[in-house]
């Protein structure tokens, strides 16, 4: 949503950038030679980590996008609970019916991992942008930088949170 | 009152005698990062931020409880300083739950502040996740050991200031938790007078008030009530 | 009691002595008690009263023998023959001993060879008293010359006489840090102003040491003796020893020495009948590492929480509530009394240019004799492990010799002939430290010692600071991570970055050191740390190197 509130400075970038991969576009695969990706979101089940593992072969520049991504934030406030089934007893009740899929994992419902990462943890990151969620000043400014080659310089610009 | 000449950052400065860098360098608008030092209250020497380093001395000082001398070179600011610096935040981002963006005091923490000065986007170590209680037993206030970066100075404004001592440290390295009374509910404290200078100085969201954001955040008011002691004048 | 009434006691106490057949001392340090010693004790008197040797036959309890490993150790003093010592010995042994010193004949079983290069190569100036004075009768330790030096010092000379003697001793601190002791007493009788105090550091923290322990067990009254002289030195009338909670039997010889003292006149008011005096009070610690460190002491001696504060000022110039303070270890006391009898500069003749006298080492580990040894300063590191510690058991073969416990580092073969003194030792990244001195075979993984040490130090940081605090906290996990194998290059790159700042950025000593054994393993072992993080093997066959659930 923060991306969209870059407004009309989002015709601007639409113009440099050829996007090819998005949650909201209808691409079953993430597709190779990616020059830059921004990955929001903490890792929290195995096809996360998966999905991560791929986008960073396939991917130039990856940026860590927003607190969750960065950090683990709201994601890993689940870390201290631990080990999966507490978890979704804390949010679905002691009764595993009640949790279908979730306590017997199969391919449409992937398996929780037993600690949220944030990115860096699982792969190589190269530029962190933090927030919660980031500004679209920010927003802009990084895919400014990026997309003009160049080597991008935070400094006191962003906040976590 | 003879006073001290000392150069900082190649700049001559002077001094009243027995003050520390940290003031002489403040009083040139010469900036040290702080976390533990709160104006009118003791100094802790704890947070290590303010280290700087004094020519001729191998170890680093810090700032806030070392003297300037008369002729004392200081550097308050290098490369290896600045990285010390923002290693110390990322050790206590990673130490405690610090998720800015559910916390009551996001946008009015100095941890955050001090993250954001640095140029802190993203924190390299190990969270450490520990699974701390927060004590909601007060009337008015709550304290969440989640953020609570051990500076100490909530337990030194109950016992300089208030003279309380409602506030101690317990236990040693990781599991060092401040504490009210005897490690009782702050709820129950005996000790305590409700006049929430602790809550007014706590540098992060550790100590709050229920039900508000974390904006009555005021450290500096311990100046205003040390000077006005002391000089006995009472209108702000 | 007057100077005088001293020289009686001495003289009947050598009377008796002479009149004896023999003395049969048993090693009463924890160590040897912990193996049955009292029970040794016990039967050599029952056996001594029955065969009705009592005036012949003298029993008596003293200080560590030194071969630990042996224990219970008895020793045998005879009037017309060579001295003997028996190891393991038991009940029935004992009753047999007492029967072969009345007969004449010692059993011939269990004895040791003191002839073995561990007793003759050993130097003793510090554990003099270990099997001659009973540690808990002060006429043995006036027989042994026991408080000549203090009367010396009372009768014969002025205050910075004993500082310059102590200066020109050239002995440091064996508390770790090996600062000039004589210069440390010389800026504490410089320092104005009434209410010194002169403070023994017996928190000995470093995990398998004892040598201050077996000192304080063992002769309690040496250390007392150099409390009262340095008070004299520097102008303090109140003394503390604060010991750790975990020395019991230290405390109770303790407390029996100073009542002895006391009675004597040779602590408290007038001491000899001079115009000097001192009191000695013992404050009990809890057994917190950082008890150890100086400042933190003083602030549990006043009632306070045990954590340091920044020095400057130090304790000499501001100690104990705001008073010049003069704190000295255990051991450092202990050299004291022999510096002054024998002259500062005889004790500058032993050791080497910067390490003068001797140290006392407790050897443990992979080490066929482990226990308690002083060797001279500047003796090779190979001598001690070889010769006086008899090499490695079980045809192994060395690795690395950890000196300076938590706050040291790992010494690789390549270094053996390095002489012990405190700057080859820092020059290799170790410290001389307060004396342990821990032997490693190719059984030991030297990530996991260091991981094992960093554990150490993360539970005993004081959590004053945050590097120390903090910093201990993400180097263990680092660590953890490297022996369980799932570590990569990255985290070796924090590792070395934290180590900088831990050891630059914390406040006490504790913090300034941790990070020593991580960074002398990561010079001599560097290879080891690859084969975990790259190879994904533990070349030791030490470590998991599996990722195992967090408890
Ligand atoms: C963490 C830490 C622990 C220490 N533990 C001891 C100890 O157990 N015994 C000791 O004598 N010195 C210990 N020291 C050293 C003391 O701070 C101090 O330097 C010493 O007692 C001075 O005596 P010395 O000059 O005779 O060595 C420790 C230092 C640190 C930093
Ligand atoms: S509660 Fe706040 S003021 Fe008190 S020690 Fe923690 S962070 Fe500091
Ligand atoms: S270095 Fe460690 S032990 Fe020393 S003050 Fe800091 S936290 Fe405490
Ligand atoms: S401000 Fe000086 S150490 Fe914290």
């Amino acid at each position: 949503m923060s991306l969209l509130d870059m407004d009309e400075r989002l015709l601007d970038l639409a113009s440099l950038i050829d996007l090819v991969y998005s949650p909201i576009m209808d691409v079953k695969e993430f597709p190779e030679g990616v020059d830059i990706t921004l990955v929001e979101g903490a890792v929290a089940n195995e096809d996360n980590a998966r999905m991560l593992r791929l986008v960073r072969e396939r991917t130039d520049v990856l940026v860590a996008f927003g607190d969750c991504a960065v950090a683990g934030n709201v994601t890993a406030l689940r870390n201290p609970i631990a080990n999966p089934l507490p978890v979704l007893q804390r949010s679905y009740g002691p009764d595993p019916s009640r949790m279908p899929g979730l306590h017997t994992p199969d391919a449409e419902v992937p398996p929780l991992v037993t600690k949220v990462e944030n990115l860096r943890a699982l792969v190589r990151v190269d530029y962190y942008l933090p927030g919660c969620p980031p500004s679209a000043d920010l927003i802009f400014f990084v895919l400014s930088e990026l997309v003009a080659g160049r080597t991008l310089n935070l400094q006191s610009r962003a906040t976590l949170g | 009152m003879s006073v001290t000449t000392l150069t900082i950052n190649g700049r001559l400065v002077s001094a009243a005698e027995g003050a520390s860098i940290l003031d002489v360098a403040r009083e040139h608008d010469i900036h040290i990062p702080t976390l533990c030092h709160l104006d009118g209250l003791s100094e802790h020497g704890a947070c290590r931020l303010c280290l700087v380093e004094v020519a001729g001395s191998s170890k680093l000082q810090a700032a806030c409880m070392t003297k300037a001398v008369e002729g004392m070179v200081v550097t308050t600011d290098s490369e290896r300083l600045r990285t010390y610096r923002r290693q110390i935040v990322e050790l206590l981002l990673a130490e405690r739950n610090h998720v800015c963006s559910v916390c009551v005091a996001n946008r009015a923490c100095e941890l955050q502040d001090l993250a954001v000065s640095m140029g802190l986007h993203h924190v390299r170590y190990e969270p450490q996740a520990p699974q701390l209680a927060m004590d909601a037993s007060h009337p008015r206030w709550i304290i969440d050991h989640n953020r609570c970066v051990l500076c100490t100075r909530c337990v030194r404004v109950c016992d300089e200031i208030e003279g309380a001592h409602t506030w101690d440290v317990m236990g040693r390295g990781r599991q060092t938790l401040v504490i009210s009374d005897m490690n009782e509910p702050w709820g129950d404290s005996a000790s305590c007078t409700s006049c929430g200078k602790c809550v007014r100085v706590c540098p992060t969201g550790a100590l709050f008030e229920k039900g508000a954001v974390a904006t009555n955040k005021d450290p500096h008011f311990v100046t205003y009530l040390r000077m006005a002691r002391e000089q006995k004048l009472w209108n702000r | 009691m007057i100077v005088d009434d001293i020289a009686a006691v001495r003289d009947r106490e050598h009377a008796a002595r002479a009149a004896q057949k023999a003395r049969i001392a048993v090693c009463s340090a924890a160590g040897c008690l912990s193996t049955g010693g009292s029970a040794v004790k016990d039967a050599l008197t029952a056996a001594v009263a029955e065969q009705g040797a009592g005036t012949d036959v003298r029993v008596l309890g003293t200080g560590c023998l030194g071969l630990c490993h042996a224990g219970p150790l008895v020793r045998v003093d005879a009037q017309d023959a060579a001295p003997a010592m028996f190891e393991h010995v038991t009940p029935a042994l004992a009753v047999a001993i007492v029967s072969g010193v009345v007969g004449g004949a010692l059993p011939a079983e269990q004895r040791c060879d003191l002839t073995q290069p561990f007793f003759t190569r050993q130097h003793r100036i510090v554990t003099s008293d270990a099997g001659v004075v009973d540690a808990e009768r002060i006429e043995d330790y006036l027989a042994a010359n026991g408080y000549a030096a203090l009367e010396k010092v009372l009768t014969e000379m002025r205050p910075e006489e004993v500082v310059r003697e102590i200066s020109a001793s050239g002995l440091r601190g064996r508390g770790g840090a090996g600062y000039p002791t004589g210069l440390k007493w010389s800026t504490v009788a410089k320092a104005q102003g009434p209410g010194k105090f002169v403070v023994c550091n017996a928190d000995e923290g470093d995990p398998g040491a004892f040598m201050d322990r077996s000192v304080l067990e063992g002769d309690p009254h040496r250390v007392l003796e150099g409390m009262a002289i340095a008070a004299f030195a520097v102008g303090a009338e109140q003394g503390y020893i604060y010991v750790r909670g975990e020395y019991p039997l230290a405390i109770t010889r303790l407390k029996t020495a100073i009542r002895q003292a006391e009675r004597m006149q040779l602590l408290g008011h007038r001491i000899l009948d001079t115009q000097f005096n001192f009191r000695i009070d013992i404050r009990i610690g809890a057994g917190a590492f950082v008890c150890g460190e100086e400042t933190a002491l003083i602030s549990s001696i006043e009632g306070k929480r045990g954590t340091p504060r920044p020095r400057p000022p130090f304790p000499a110039e501001a100690g104990l509530w705001g008073r010049p303070t003069l704190i000295n270890n255990v051991e450092t006391y202990a050299n004291i009394a022999p510096i002054i009898l024998a002259g500062g500069s005889r004790f500058a003749t032993l050791g080497t240019e910067h390490s003068k006298g001797t140290k006392v080492f407790a050897l443990a580990g992979r080490i066929v004799n482990t226990g308690l040894v002083e060797v001279p300063m500047g003796i090779p590191l190979r001598e001690i492990i070889y010769d006086i510690g008899g090499g490695i058991p079980d045809g192994r073969t060395f690795k690395a010799a950890q000196t300076g416990g938590p706050s040291g580092g790992c010494i690789p073969a390549a270094h053996l002939d390095l002489p012990v003194d405190y700057e080859a030792l820092a020059g290799i990244g170790s410290i001389m430290g307060s004396g342990g001195l821990i032997v490693m075979d190719e059984t030991s993984c030297m990530v996991d010692v260091a991981r094992y040490f960093m554990e150490f130090c993360r539970d005993e940081s004081c959590g004053k600071c945050i590097p120390c605090r903090a910093g201990t906290v993400q180097m263990h996990e680092i660590l953890l991570k490297m022996t369980r194998g799932t570590a990569d290059e990255r985290d070796l790159g924090l590792l070395e970055q934290l180590a900088e700042l831990v050891t630059r950025t914390s406040l006490c000593g504790l913090g300034q050191t941790a990070a020593n054994p991580v960074m002398s393993t990561l010079h001599h072992f560097r290879e080891e740390y690859m084969a975990h993080i790259r190879d994904k093997v533990c070349p030791a066959g030490v470590c998991p190197m599996h990722a195992e659930d967090r408890p």
